[in-house]
């Protein structure tokens, strides 16, 4: 056991061995990608950062909030689209503008979740991600219609770094904001609403919040998903896209944001291990799900964390 | 009151009904700053709706709470809370994820100047006021063993005392305490006792709580009010209360 001697140190970022040591080891891994000369592997890593902000921000509102939502096919295509009509802009901005329409998109799915909880809110976030997409393969202004929106691709390796870089970012900012007054709000209302009405926190207030957060990464991601491949359209976002990021925040590790980076590296390379035989990935999500609810109600993060506690007990117990 | 200083809370005519059911008919009754008063009762008797009432979880019907002589009705939860009234749960409603620490933490969450840029930022100067706040709390209610515990796996006996902790993180002008000594046993019943005690000469607050336990109502409040049916039966001093045949009917049925 450590001796923490003041609050400050208490609220330091990264104070525990193994975060420490996890935080190093995936910087290690980020740098050692593009030095490794293999393209597939550039490619493959800048898919996992890609995702894992859009699971971070996801795992904000499910995880976090206990708002159960199917609508990040919406967000993400959202996101994209709105990359795709203003990427003349520079690329911060555009990418900041794509995060903010799916943030205010967010909002307005939120609304119902002020009423609506568990299975119903599921069902009703689910109906947004559908109209998202039939809105986008009927109208062709905005979608370009059958021969799709083009969008410019920097080289690869560029991508790589950018969105590293980025996933780093995204990481760190919800580290803050889940250990801040916002997060704990957050985590109040999954908890129990009742006692976080009764404490003060506003219900409303903090449920939108979570909404316009967690669309805005998954928008982010939407953008980002949309340079990585470099042309848009509709088919991309239909619902097995709601269930990718699914799985990966169940399998990752509800209200985790390691557990959402194992989960976005999951749903990235399962489907690489299985190459030619690709009906088989949506039989291994699905699977992944049952088994990981059943065995390890906390995903890879939970049983990371449980193996550690395991570890230190070692061998009493 | 002619002796006590002018009332923090009066609730006058209150009423309250769940389709056919009339859970509060016509309650009042006023709370002097300072004050401790008790609500006792049966099952069913009203008290808990009586709760819900102040605290914004339940719309009453008809008559009228007023609170530093402003209106609370139509308010929600939060902001009845935020006017300085905290309250505890008959069956504890706690944030069962979060450790001991966290709970606390969001007690003080309508203290905290709201700013998301230094939340994303992790400027901390706030966050480390509050918890100062908060550790004073932790060592007033003996809790330093469970700091850092998940709530859900403390006993309940330390879930009672968090939840109280919790609720006097909010620095309350008034405390609505449901059933602060249910389910513990009798030591643990002597010590919620006197830190109840204690608490009201600390903080200065004054105590509204609901208890079905007459003995150990009657040692924190000088002052009780009976419910039966949703109706005020008696109210007076505990020896007063307890003498009235309607309470013993009440309590013991009609054979008494």
């Amino acid at each position: 056991m450590d001796l923490v001697e003041s609050h400050q140190e208490e609220l330091r970022f990264a104070r525990g061995r193994v975060v420490r040591a996890l935080l190093i080891a995936g910087v290690a891994i980020a740098i050692a990608v593009p030095f490794s000369g293999q393209p597939a592997w550039i490619v493959r890593g800048t898919l996992i950062a890609i995702t894992a902000i859009g699971v971070l921000g996801q795992n904000l509102l499910i995880g976090h909030t206990g708002q159960i939502s199917f609508g990040q096919a919406g967000f993400l295509a959202i996101g994209a689209y709105t990359f795709a009509h203003v990427q003349m802009l520079p690329w911060p901005l555009a990418l900041l503008v794509a995060g903010l329409a799916a943030a205010v998109a967010g909002v307005l799915v939120g609304f119902p979740s002020l009423r609506l909880k568990g299975p119903y809110l599921a069902i009703a976030t689910l109906g947004f991600g559908i109209a998202v997409y039939q809105l986008l393969a009927n109208a062709s202004w905005l979608s370009g219609g059958r021969t799709g929106v083009a969008v410019q691709r920097p080289p690869m390796e560029w991508l790589y770094w950018q969105d590293v870089l980025l996933l780093a970012i995204f990481a760190l900012a919800t580290v803050n904001l889940i250990s801040s007054y916002a997060g704990r709000a957050f985590m109040a209302v999954r908890d129990s609403e009742i006692a976080a009405e009764a404490v003060g926190v506003n219900l409303t207030r903090t449920k939108l919040l979570a909404f316009a957060v967690s669309s805005f990464y998954t928008g982010v991601h939407g953008a980002l998903f949309a340079q990585f491949l470099g042309h848009l359209e509709p088919e991309l976002f239909n619902l097995g896209e709601v269930l990718t990021l699914f799985v990966a925040i169940t399998v990752g590790g509800l209200a985790s944001i390691e557990g959402s980076i194992f989960g976005a590296a999951f749903v990235v390379l399962a489907p690489a291990v299985f190459g030619a035989a690709r009906w088989a990935v949506p039989v291994l999500f699905g699977g992944s799900i049952i088994v990981v609810l059943v065995f390890e109600p906390g995903g890879l993060a939970g049983g990371l964390r449980k193996a550690r506690v395991a570890l230190e007990q070692w061998p009493f117990r | 009151m002619a002796d006590l200083p002018r009332p923090l809370l009066t609730v006058e005519g209150l009423s309250l009904a769940f389709g056919g059911i009339r859970a509060l008919r016509g309650v009042g009754f006023s709370l002097a700053e300072g004050e401790t008063l008790a609500v006792i009762g049966p099952n069913g008797s009203g008290k808990t709706s009586l709760f819900n009432c102040i605290s914004g979880a339940y719309t009453p019907g008809a008559g009228s709470i007023t609170f530093q002589g402003k209106s609370l009705l139509g308010l929600s939860p939060d902001r009845v809370a935020r006017r300085g009234i905290a309250r505890t749960f008959q069956n504890l409603r706690l944030f069962l994820g979060l450790p001991v620490i966290d709970n606390l933490l969001l007690g003080r969450h309508l203290h905290f100047r709201k700013n998301l840029a230094a939340a994303f930022f992790r400027l901390r100067g706030e966050e480390i006021r509050h918890r100062e706040k908060c550790e004073e709390l932790i060592e007033f209610l003996d809790l330093e063993p469970y700091r850092n515990v998940r709530v859900a796996d403390c006993a309940y006996g330390v879930q009672k005392r968090v939840e109280l902790a919790r609720a006097l993180a909010l620095e309350p002008r008034l405390l609505l305490l449901d059933e602060p000594a249910s389910g513990l046993t009798g030591e643990e019943k002597e010590e919620v006792a006197y830190w109840l005690h204690e608490m009201r000469g600390r903080f200065g607050l004054t105590l509204l709580f609901v208890e079905h336990d007459l003995r150990f109502a009657s040692r924190l409040a000088p002052r009780m009010i009976a419910l039966d049916r949703g109706e005020k039966i008696a109210e007076g001093t505990p020896a007063e209360v307890q003498r009235q045949p309607a309470v013993a009917r009440a309590y013991l049925g009609d054979a008494a």
